[in-house]
């Protein structure tokens, strides 16, 4: 696992023919079969239980609402009406029924439905499609501008000040509250040009992008200044190499790792900024359900149907909680010191 | 020190001011229209000239000036006649809500002491209980308690507040009926009756925040402590006979403590920032929710002069923890 444990000869793995004594060092390594960094990464992921298990349940969770959709056929956005409308309207989780003989509970629905009779389980996935549709695609945009900022900053002297002092800029500004006041002031543009859905998926994947790439670009920009000086860049430039192969093919590998640990971190702030915008009527129209919606939803008759608010509640924390654990481990693996111990 | 901190408090003057204008013309660039509540009814040059009276006639720059003026010039001395009793701003405009046609800052101090009442006395408490955890969880390290401290401060981090809100109201005002869900603003604290009442309604806001800020600063407290926990001074103290309180408690506390102060001072705005949601939750009427209300009314003085003050707020408070920063570690020089 480690560079130490490689170095540890391994009498049974090794060929009989072999006439190089066991204790020959590195060159054991000929005889064992190459190992990649990321085999490396992987078994130290594997060691971090919380992270493993972290990645298991977003994975579980992402398939669930993806996939999760195509097997329960029934669609969110339906209506019931008449006669219908009242026999569906309102109905309890199924769970409900054990301790409450009276309760209106139906197989059909196991999480019940809401006060216009929509099925809360369809809702839910498909509510969790735009959360997390919405927190990758916003994750990517801030890492895309973080990436940028910081690669610039780090490797073009000329523009190291002013990008810098643009970052400690927009960390000094209030980020909720211009977040509240963009979304309401430029949602009627948007939605006129992309419906008021699109606009609107637009505009939060925008608002969340533009405001989260800061700490990225810091990490990326110390990195890169780090990484300039080192004698693999120097040769590379010395061979002709031009400064876009230099930063595509030399560069920016290096500074995978810190990239990646802010990628996971960036999902969770992203859904939970998504949910929070939703939460406070400032996200996706009524009808459009995510999960910070539901929520909003739920909280009017919280008392008498407390599930309404409790499963999206549920659901937000276990997808934040299970990025932020798969985030942690990654750290971890990712972080050569620790890795092997 | 002084000369870095008076440095500091000049450059701080240009970014508050590109922070004001930055906000200046978000607002001024957005097609809200204050006059989209005006009934169909009113004639169109009705519509101009109260146009004219809410200040929008002129250009952009001149009341971009306006309102520097008026909040930079005029707002103190407000401030400063109402403290000594003198007449300085008499016959200045002040920068008048259009919701409410009364000056915006009078508002925000109506509304001040919510906030800093339940905000304050989450992020007291929260450091109060924090710094122990921390500590404690550092010095057994991979210890059960340390695990599950872990585990409570990734739930503190993951569990968003208007989730964890709902939640308590669900349990503790549904369920049990302990507490009221709804935070009385207008209960005046008289007699031990009124203040049990005022603690009990601020127990559910205070528990919400104190767990997202107590999940930070032990992580915070914790690695501060790891770091110093395997210094050489740490084995010398040790090796000289001292007790091991005595080492963890005045020896690497007080070296731990240094990075741990600064993350609570530039914790600080981002709390009134994340208030926003809890006051929401348990309808607080705070700055938060007047921010909210001010939006969604398009108020435009208003949110300009909110967004404007957490701005200040941030500022302020790092040029507070730089500056504590270099108090506090004699091996940090700026000058």
């Amino acid at each position: 696992m480690t560079d130490k444990d490689n170095f540890v000869p391994d009498e049974g793995l090794a060929p009989a023919s072999t006439i190089l004594p066991a204790a020959a060092g590195p060159l054991q390594d000929l005889s064992t079969p190459a190992r990649s960094q990321w085999m490396d990464v992987w078994d130290q992921f594997k060691t971090h239980k919380g992270a493993l298990f972290g990645s298991f349940v977003f994975i579980f969770i992402i398939s669930s609402v993806y996939i999760g959709p195509l097997l329960w056929g029934i669609d969110p956005q339906f209506l019931p009406q008449g006669r219908d409308f009242i026999n569906l309207r309102d109905t309890r989780p199924i769970w409900v029924g054990l301790f409450d003989a009276d309760a209106k509970v139906d197989w059909s629905h196991p999480l019940g439905t809401d006060n216009l009779g929509r099925d809360m389980l369809a809702r839910l996935m498909f509510g969790g499609q735009v959360s997390i549709a919405v927190g990758l695609t916003a994750m990517l945009l801030a890492l895309f501008l973080g990436t940028l900022v910081g690669v610039l900053a780090g490797y073009v002297k000329k523009l190291d000040g002013i990008l810098m002092r643009l970052t400690d800029l927009f960390l000094a500004l209030p980020l909720l509250p211009l977040i509240l006041v963009a979304s309401l002031l430029f949602r009627d543009p948007l939605s006129a040009m992309f419906g008021p859905e699109g606009g609107t998926f637009i505009l939060i994947v925008m608002l969340i992008g533009v405001t989260s790439w800061m700490p990225t670009a810091r990490i990326v920009r110390g990195d890169v200044l780090a990484l300039k000086e080192r004698e693999f860049v120097l040769a590379a430039r010395s061979i002709g190499t031009n400064n876009r192969h230099l930063i595509l093919r030399h560069v920016l590998p290096n500074v995978l790792s810190p990239i990646m640990v802010s990628a996971t971190l960036g999902i969770a702030t992203a859904i939970i900024t998504e949910s929070a915008l939703s939460f406070l009527g400032f996200g996706f129209p009524p009808d459009f359900p995510t999960w910070g919606r539901l929520l909003n939803d739920g909280v009017d008759r919280v008392a008498s149907y407390p599930e309404r608010s409790i499963l999206p509640g549920i659901m937000i924390s276990l997808t934040v909680l299970s990025v932020n654990y798969l985030g942690d481990g990654l750290r971890d693996a990712l972080d050569p010191r620790i890795r092997g111990r | 020190m002084l000369t870095f901190t008076i440095r500091r408090l000049v450059l701080a003057v240009p970014t508050l001011l590109f922070i004001s204008l930055v906000i200046f013309l978000l607002l001024e660039l957005a097609p809200g229209d204050p006059m989209a509540q005006v009934p169909l009814t009113v004639p169109p040059e009705v519509k101009e000239k109260m146009r004219e009276a809410l200040g929008l006639g002129q250009p952009m720059h001149i009341r971009f000036w306006k309102w520097l003026v008026q909040f930079f010039w005029i707002e103190p001395q407000v401030l400063i006649d109402w403290m000594i009793g003198t007449t300085f701003s008499e016959g200045d405009l002040r920068v008048i809500s259009w919701q409410t046609r009364s000056p915006v800052m009078d508002i925000v101090v109506q509304r001040l002491p919510q906030t800093l009442w339940v905000v304050g006395t989450a992020y007291v408490l929260a450091t109060i209980i924090a710094i122990p955890i921390g500590i404690y969880s550092a010095y057994r390290q991979y210890s059960w308690f340390d695990q599950l401290g872990t585990f409570v401060s990734m739930i503190g981090f993951s569990v968003p507040p208007f989730f964890s809100g709902v939640l308590v109201i669900v349990i503790f005002s549904v369920n049990l009926g302990w507490f009221p869900s709804i935070y009385d603003t207008t209960l005046k604290v008289t007699d031990w009756e009124s203040f049990l009442k005022q603690l009990q309604q601020m127990i559910m806001p205070v528990m919400v925040l104190a767990l997202q800020i107590t999940a930070q600063t032990s992580r915070f407290m914790r690695a501060s402590m790891l770091d110093n926990l395997t210094q050489d001074y740490v084995r010398t103290a040790r090796a000289k006979g001292l007790r091991e309180y005595t080492v963890v408690m005045t020896h690497v506390l007080r070296n731990s403590m240094i990075p741990v102060i600064t993350v609570i001072a530039l914790g600080i705005p981002a709390i009134f920032g994340g208030a926003i949601i809890t006051e929401q939750v348990f309808k607080v009427n705070g700055i938060g929710q007047l921010l909210i209300g001010a939006i969604q009314a398009n108020d435009l003085p208003m949110v300009q002069t909110l967004t404007f003050i957490f701005a200040v707020l941030i500022v302020v408070f790092n040029l507070i923890a730089d500056v504590l920063y270099g108090l506090m570690d004699p091996r940090i020089r700026y000058d």
